[in-house]
């Protein structure tokens, strides 16, 4: 799905979040929101996925304008930084939640609820583990269950914030590659929010370099990981990507 | 260094660890275990027999009776409003955050005989709104409702106090994970808000209820402790007491602290039951 970002902004209260922002992002794209704390990477994805209203500006899905769906509408598969998944639930019913909260005319059923999460499972090669629980998974493995959770609702568009951020190095690695294969498998626009650069253009097609200040988040430049790294725009991404 | 003289930092001496579990032993005992064993000892004092007998009255009947109606209705009311406010002041930022929890709070610091005073004074007879409900027949004081206001206002902070820091632990990950997945509001506070704070919401509701079935000041000034008819368990108690009905007394003491023990075994039962449950909410 394409996404167009037109002229966002976001305060809380008197601080300025998201200085206004635009942004267009291609269909099927792999997009990394690359910036230090306080650049507004995550308010601008959170608002994507419908979980904070923009102050100002609009969102348009593939030309529609969507600034003004709920979160609910947005069908967007969000993998939370800390991965949110439901403790008290199974790996099985965290992935199966999305389709068992589907009003009761278009929930699958209890079958094919079971064969989608048992699919999911293998796209995620972690086939048996559908009976555990959250906190009896690595944090690789709760990673590739959010993964899966975001992935079962059959999402127009897939948001993670700092989706290797809790894990090490090793398996930071392994996992990177794991979100490039979903992403090429799926197909879907893909947008991660990041504050390492070697992450953001190793894995991503495009890469938006945001910058923080008093007034609010703002983008410094976008562009293809090389021409960021031949061309940087500015100071501020030079600085930034050399880190 | 052997064994015998390695010691990790944080723990005491033998000698000062001994002093501190002795002290500990020596209140529990003196605070918590003795009055308990001379309630029952001081019930039992004329046989079973007696005791039972007394037990049978029928103003000690209409006491349990009455204590068991009030916990029925403030409790589970009670735990709805405390899930609502702990829910509202978790989940959302909002300006005189601050002023509602010291209002939740309130009744912790306020004597439930001032309590108990407010009500007569806002509903007794000689009030405007007291006035016109004992005109429509619904007298507030002095009647089964003032006594469920005043239960209600006296452990009010019970569950919302043990579900804030819960919740406030949690965080709000959970619920937006649960919105993004596209379920509404009710189902998301069904299948993941209340799982998830189970565990402190029945202990918030065994504390509210312990504390509303032995609720004396605020039910003595409300109630009238009319015999039979507005008289709880524990102005009973009082009442016997004062007429040197020693067994009678000590009796209805002794199935008061029977309840209480009977809901603190439900409780070892439950989180027995649902050991591994609660583990895996607690590591992860």
């Amino acid at each position: 799905m394409h996404i167009e970002i037109d002229a966002i902004s976001k305060s809380f209260g008197a601080t300025a979040a998201l200085h206004p922002v635009s942004l267009a992002i291609p269909s099927g794209a792999l997009v990394a929101l690359l910036g230090p704390s306080g650049s507004g990477k995550t308010t601008l994805l959170r608002i994507l996925g419908g979980l904070e209203y923009p102050t100002s500006g609009r969102v348009l899905f593939d030309g529609q304008d969507a600034t003004g769906l709920t979160v609910q509408q947005r069908r967007a598969g969000f993998v939370f930084q800390s991965y949110a998944l439901f403790r008290h639930m199974t790996v099985f019913d965290n992935i199966a939640y999305g389709l068992n909260a589907r009003p009761r005319g278009t929930r699958p059923p209890k079958a094919e609820v079971a064969r989608r999460v048992t699919n999911l499972l293998d796209l995620i090669q972690l086939p048996d583990i559908g009976s555990r629980y959250p906190s009896q998974l690595s944090g690789g493995q709760r990673q590739r269950v959010a993964l899966a959770r975001a992935l079962a609702i059959e999402p127009r568009m897939l948001l993670l914030d700092e989706p290797f951020g809790a894990l090490d190095a090793k398996v930071r690695k392994e996992l990177r590659q794991g979100l490039r294969d979903i992403h090429d498998t799926t197909g879907l626009t893909t947008i991660f929010v990041t504050h390492d650069q070697d992450e953001a253009m190793e894995l991503a097609d495009l890469v938006v370099v945001m910058s923080g200040s008093q007034s609010g988040g703002r983008i410094e430049q976008i562009g293809k990981p090389q021409d960021i790294r031949a061309r940087p725009a500015s100071a501020f991404v030079r600085d930034f990507i050399a880190a | 260094m052997s064994d015998a003289t390695f010691r990790p930092a944080t723990e005491e001496t033998p000698l000062a660890r001994r002093l501190l579990i002795t002290l500990v032993v020596l209140g529990l005992g003196l605070l918590v275990l003795a009055p308990l064993v001379v309630v029952f000892v001081e019930a039992l004092r004329q046989g079973v027999g007696e005791a039972l007998a007394s037990l049978t009255h029928r103003d000690a009947w209409a006491a349990i009776r009455l204590t068991l109606t009030i916990a029925a209705i403030s409790v589970p009311l009670n735990a709805i409003f405390g899930v609502a406010a702990a829910w509202f002041i978790t989940k959302f930022d909002f300006r005189g955050k601050a002023v509602l929890i010291t209002l939740i709070d309130l009744p912790f610091s306020v004597s439930p005989v001032v309590a108990g005073l407010c009500i007569v004074l806002t509903f007794g007879a000689n009030t405007a709104i007291g006035g016109w409900l004992v005109g429509q027949g619904y007298p507030i004081v002095f009647a089964m409702p003032g006594i469920i206001l005043a239960t209600m206002f006296v452990t009010f902070p019970f569950v919302a106090r043990e579900l804030i820091p819960v919740m406030i632990e949690q965080g709000r990950a959970e619920e937006e994970a649960a919105l993004t997945l596209g379920a509404g509001g009710w189902r998301v506070f069904w299948t993941v808000t209340l799982p998830n704070i189970r565990w402190a919401l029945l202990y918030g509701v065994l504390l509210c209820n312990a504390r509303a079935m032995g609720e004396f000041g605020a039910v003595a000034v409300v109630s009238g402790k009319i015999r039979g008819q507005t008289a709880t368990i524990p102005t009973t108690i009082e009442m016997l007491y004062q007429e040197y009905l020693s067994v009678a007394a000590f009796t209805l003491a002794a199935v008061l602290a029977l309840l209480a023990l009977v809901t603190l075994l439900l409780k070892t039962l439950l989180e027995l039951r649902h050991a591994d449950q609660l583990a895996a909410t607690h590591r992860h």
